[in-house]
């Protein structure tokens, strides 16, 4: 057989290639980043890939007012002095801003409720690009309705910005928890299933044959310490997103690497203990009592 | 006969799966001590310069180095066959490797994930072509005269053998197709 005759041609875009990425991105820790030097140490500490924003959650939750997609430029900086794959976010449902970022070529769109949603009704139609999409999700329901809409990943919501882990311990605990009865419910009981979720009959029929998500899960919203990236691993969650928690902290360089061990290492406690020791002060953190605005719930 | 994952990070589960659906006993290598049980490792898909930094602050590089000296087959897809080459252009300074087969690799040579793509490849030995996923793929650059080629595409090397080390810059994993794993453990 000559093996440099033809050649098939090549399909870009399509839904394998998208949640092919996802696989790669599995077992490791993605960072909210700022700026070049941010993105240089998250990459220098193994980060697996990083998401380029303007502010990170908490100084959004600080500030007020609209979070709108990052300016291109900053995004493109980033792309510039990293290896690892860039993500960034569209608002919800503003599929204007997520074609300027297929645009520019980053690797991941996250349709994100931790920017001020675009439109309170519909999110964006996320088959007809050829970026894959990362959508968060509090429930089965809502995790089903965005991989009907295409995404190829999904991140359990928690409260982004709070340093605070509890929300995506309930949200990981929801879908892993309503995953679990589906695979014993019986046929008649999924069509209830389906209602009482919102969600296409076929993907909960999937679940019951499967026992699991049809994409990868991922965590998000409150991880701060290696101990809760190990938590949230612990879990079920396949990789993490780590936003605030490591740049707000006293020293992100070791916390990040820390975060990182933790994360590939998260049966193994001895290893944990070992990370977690004088990484400084993480950040603050705040209760769920003390915020005004839940962005766990935005997103329909 | 055991055959080792390594699970420090990427597609080391699907692999798993795959390498089970032939019969093969498995096991995820995080540590030495996991290094000690297998005959054989693959080396999966995710992000090189992650693997490396991790083979480096879990104690497994040097291990795994010397087992590879002493032939033990490994099977390096992506960013494993990244990290089994001789030579990485476009790495990042500090990222280890273990020149284990005469290539030299370079690392996202296709593009950014929106040139990511699937196609079907002839394979050597494989009477029916492979669908083949590739993502953020790195290429080969330079081949050395000891390298076997088993497949190319667009006049790239994309699968390739030299004695026990064999790598692929696609995923093989990614498929229910488990013929260039079965290669592979036919080595074994």
């Amino acid at each position: 057989m000559d093996l440099m005759t033809k050649n098939a041609a090549r399909t870009t875009g399509s839904m394998q290639v998208k949640r092919g990425l996802a696989e790669m991105l599995k077992g490791g820790v993605i960072m909210d980043v700022v700026n070049s030097e941010q993105a240089k140490i998250a990459e220098d500490a193994g980060a697996v890939a990083v998401m380029a924003l303007e502010r990170v959650p908490a100084d959004i939750r600080r500030d007020g007012g609209v979070a709108r997609m990052s300016d291109p430029e900053m995004i493109m900086a980033i792309q510039a002095c990293c290896t690892i794959p860039v993500m960034a976010k569209a608002r919800i449902g503003h599929f204007v801003e997520a074609q300027i970022l297929q645009s520019l070529g980053v690797d991941f769109i996250d349709e994100s409720e931790v920017l001020t949603p675009a439109d309170e009704t519909h999110h964006i139609d996320k088959m007809v690009f050829d970026t894959p999409f990362v959508c968060g999700a509090t429930n089965l329901g809502e995790a089903l309705r965005r991989i009907s809409e295409g995404a190829a990943l999904i991140r359990s919501k928690g409260e982004a910005g709070t340093g605070n882990v509890v929300e995506a311990v309930r949200h990981l605990r929801n879908i892993f928890g309503d995953i679990r009865k589906i695979t014993q419910a019986d046929s008649a009981e999924l069509f209830d299933w389906a209602k009482k979720l919102g969600a296409p009959l076929p993907l909960v029929q999937e679940i019951a044959e499967t026992g699991s998500l049809q994409v990868p899960l991922f965590c998000a919203g409150g991880i701060a310490t290696p101990a809760d990236a190990a938590l949230a691993m612990q879990l079920g969650a396949q990789s993490v997103f780590v936003g605030s928690g490591i740049f707000k902290s006293d020293d992100p360089s070791p916390r990040a690497k820390a975060i990182v061990e933790a994360t590939t290492h998260f049966m193994d406690a001895d290893i944990l203990a070992k990370v977690s020791r004088n990484l400084g002060a993480p950040m603050t953190g705040i209760g769920m009592d003390q915020i005004n605005e839940r962005y766990a719930e935005r997103g329909w | 006969m055991k055959v080792g994952i390594l699970a420090l990070q990427g597609a080391f589960a699907v692999h798993e799966e795959m390498l089970q659906s032939l019969g093969a006993e498995t096991v995820q290598v995080r540590t030495t001590q996991d290094l000690e049980l297998v005959d054989a490792l693959v080396m999966p898909g995710g992000e090189s310069t992650t693997m490396s930094h991790l083979l480096t602050t879990s104690q497994l590089f040097d291990p795994i180095a010397e087992r590879i000296n002493n032939a033990m087959p490994v099977f390096g897809t992506c960013a494993g066959m990244i990290l089994l080459a001789k030579s990485i252009a476009d790495g990042r300074p500090d990222q280890r490797f273990y020149g284990a087969i005469d290539i030299d690799v370079q690392r996202n040579a296709y593009g950014r994930q929106v040139e990511s793509f699937e196609t079907e490849l002839q394979v050597a030995g494989l009477q029916t072509p492979f669908h083949a996923m590739f993502i953020r793929a790195p290429q080969v650059v330079r081949l050395g005269g000891d390298v076997e080629v088993l497949s190319t595409h667009e006049d790239k090397v994309v699968l390739a053998r030299q004695g026990p080390v064999m790598v692929a810059s696609f995923h093989p994993e990614l498929t229910s197709d488990n013929r260039i794993h079965s290669l592979f453990l036919q080595e074994v």
